[in-house]
């Protein structure tokens, strides 16, 4: 998230608050809602690091408040971090290390590992769609962010009728 | 108790054209209830088709029963369960079987008047279903000149116009891009909750997360049979978690 509330920063300067309705608002209904408490120990950190400052801004009648700003240095880590390759999701070798090894000590069967993995795979996409229908559809990032995991789903399904092929 | 919408009793499949014997499916026994919707899934080659083209008498069995409702269907005429079929089954093929020398309306008001439909009714019924699918101004369309992922929305609202009791389907999303399956996943949400019994091979997870329940066939067997359970915890968080 570091990243994330850094880029916000560079765009404006904003208090904890702020940036976490930024983030609501941005990605729409489908992103898991940012915790307050982490945005504050992260903008923590990112000032340790120089990455941002805060200005205490005196309010009438409450106490001052927090406003951060983006510092060069943290411009500089934004670019560095627009210009590199992203890392794409890692194969979710969890499962897979369970498949291979489970069968191994006599306690799993590969079968039936596959087909708990394949009916939790198929829960997921119902609750997929079911978010999908809910979503309104102006509402074209939290679309896309569905979307990217209903395709990242699928590609799981795909390996699992795969690995069944080959190893069950 | 009702009838089951469908039923397989130790269903086998053996082409014995080539030089050896290949025993498609071995076996299968199912039931399915009035208004479910099942997923058949599996590798590639492990008799999914073979299959649901028996159940809708596509494709002869070897042994075995089928019963489509209350009826025996395995030993009827091929004209009797041609006429059974008309009634009772909407079938969705991989390929689309549309009829080229009729508009796409046509195509579509075809089996609902051959299943009884009085014309004003196929006709509302056809505009429901080409404006659910957002295919409303391809209606006077010849299929030939339709894109592919077009001509299998059109073949999917050709077996939903008479209001089958059982709809089957094999891969009815395989020529769809993301946009049109999204319309076919709403059209077939929407008449699963309007009770109709689904039954539908396929290999997208999208479709196959409507479903109640899923059949996995592997090499010819059925290896799993359940139910989709569904969190409906209602926030997103709980459903995406990339990272």
């Amino acid at each position: 998230m570091r990243l994330h509330l850094l880029a916000l920063l560079a765009k404006e300067p904003a208090h904890g608050y702020e940036l976490k309705q930024a983030l609501e608002q941005t990605f729409g209904g489908a992103y898991p809602s940012p915790n307050i408490g982490q945005i504050y120990v992260t903008l923590g950190r990112l000032e340790k690091d120089g990455l941002v400052r805060a200005v205490d801004v005196e309010q009438s009648n409450r106490p001052n408040k927090k406003v951060y700003y983006c510092t060069a240095k943290g411009r500089d880590v934004l670019t560095l971090w627009a210009d590199e390759p992203t890392e794409g999701p890692r194969v979710r070798d969890e499962f897979f290390m369970k498949l291979v090894l489970a069968p191994l000590t006599g306690i799993a069967d590969r079968m039936a590992l596959i087909n708990r993995q394949r009916r939790h795979y198929l829960s997921l996409m119902g609750d997929l769609n079911d978010l999908q229908a809910r979503t309104a559809p102006d509402d074209r990032v939290a679309l896309l962010l569905i979307e990217g995991a209903m395709l990242h789903l699928q590609a799981d399904l795909d390996w699992l009728e795969r690995c069944q092929e080959d190893l069950a | 108790m009702s009838d089951p919408a469908l039923k397989a009793v130790n269903l086998v499949k053996v082409y014995s054209g080539g030089a050896v014997p290949v025993h498609a499916v071995r076996g299968v026994d199912l039931q399915v209830e009035p208004g479910e919707f099942v997923a058949v899934m599996g590798p590639s080659g492990s008799g999914k088709s073979t299959l649901v083209h028996m159940l809708g008498g596509l494709d002869t069995r070897t042994s075995g029963e089928i019963w489509v409702g209350g009826t025996r269907a395995d030993t009827l005429s091929e004209s009797a369960w041609a006429l059974l079929r008309r009634k009772k089954i909407g079938f969705v093929f991989q390929f689309f079987n549309l009829v080229a020398s009729m508009t796409v309306a046509d195509n579509v008001e075809l089996p609902a008047l051959l299943g009884g439909a009085s014309p004003r009714e196929a006709r509302e019924r056809r505009e429901h279903l080409l404006g659910a699918l957002n295919l409303t101004d391809r209606a006077d369309a010849s299929p030939a000149r339709l894109s592919g992922g077009e001509q299998q929305r059109v073949a999917l609202a050709r077996a939903l116009a008479n209001k089958p009791s059982v709809l089957l389907a094999d891969e009815p999303t395989g020529n769809l891009d993301s946009r049109n399956t999204r319309d076919v996943l709403r059209l077939l949400g929407e008449v699963h909750r309007d009770g109709q019994t689904i039954v539908m091979v396929t290999h997208d997870a999208r479709v196959a997360g409507l479903a109640d329940r899923v059949v996995a066939l592997f090499d010819g067997e059925v290896v799993d049979d359940g139910r989709i359970t569904r969190r409906r915890t209602g926030t997103a968080g709980a459903v995406i978690d990339l990272r």
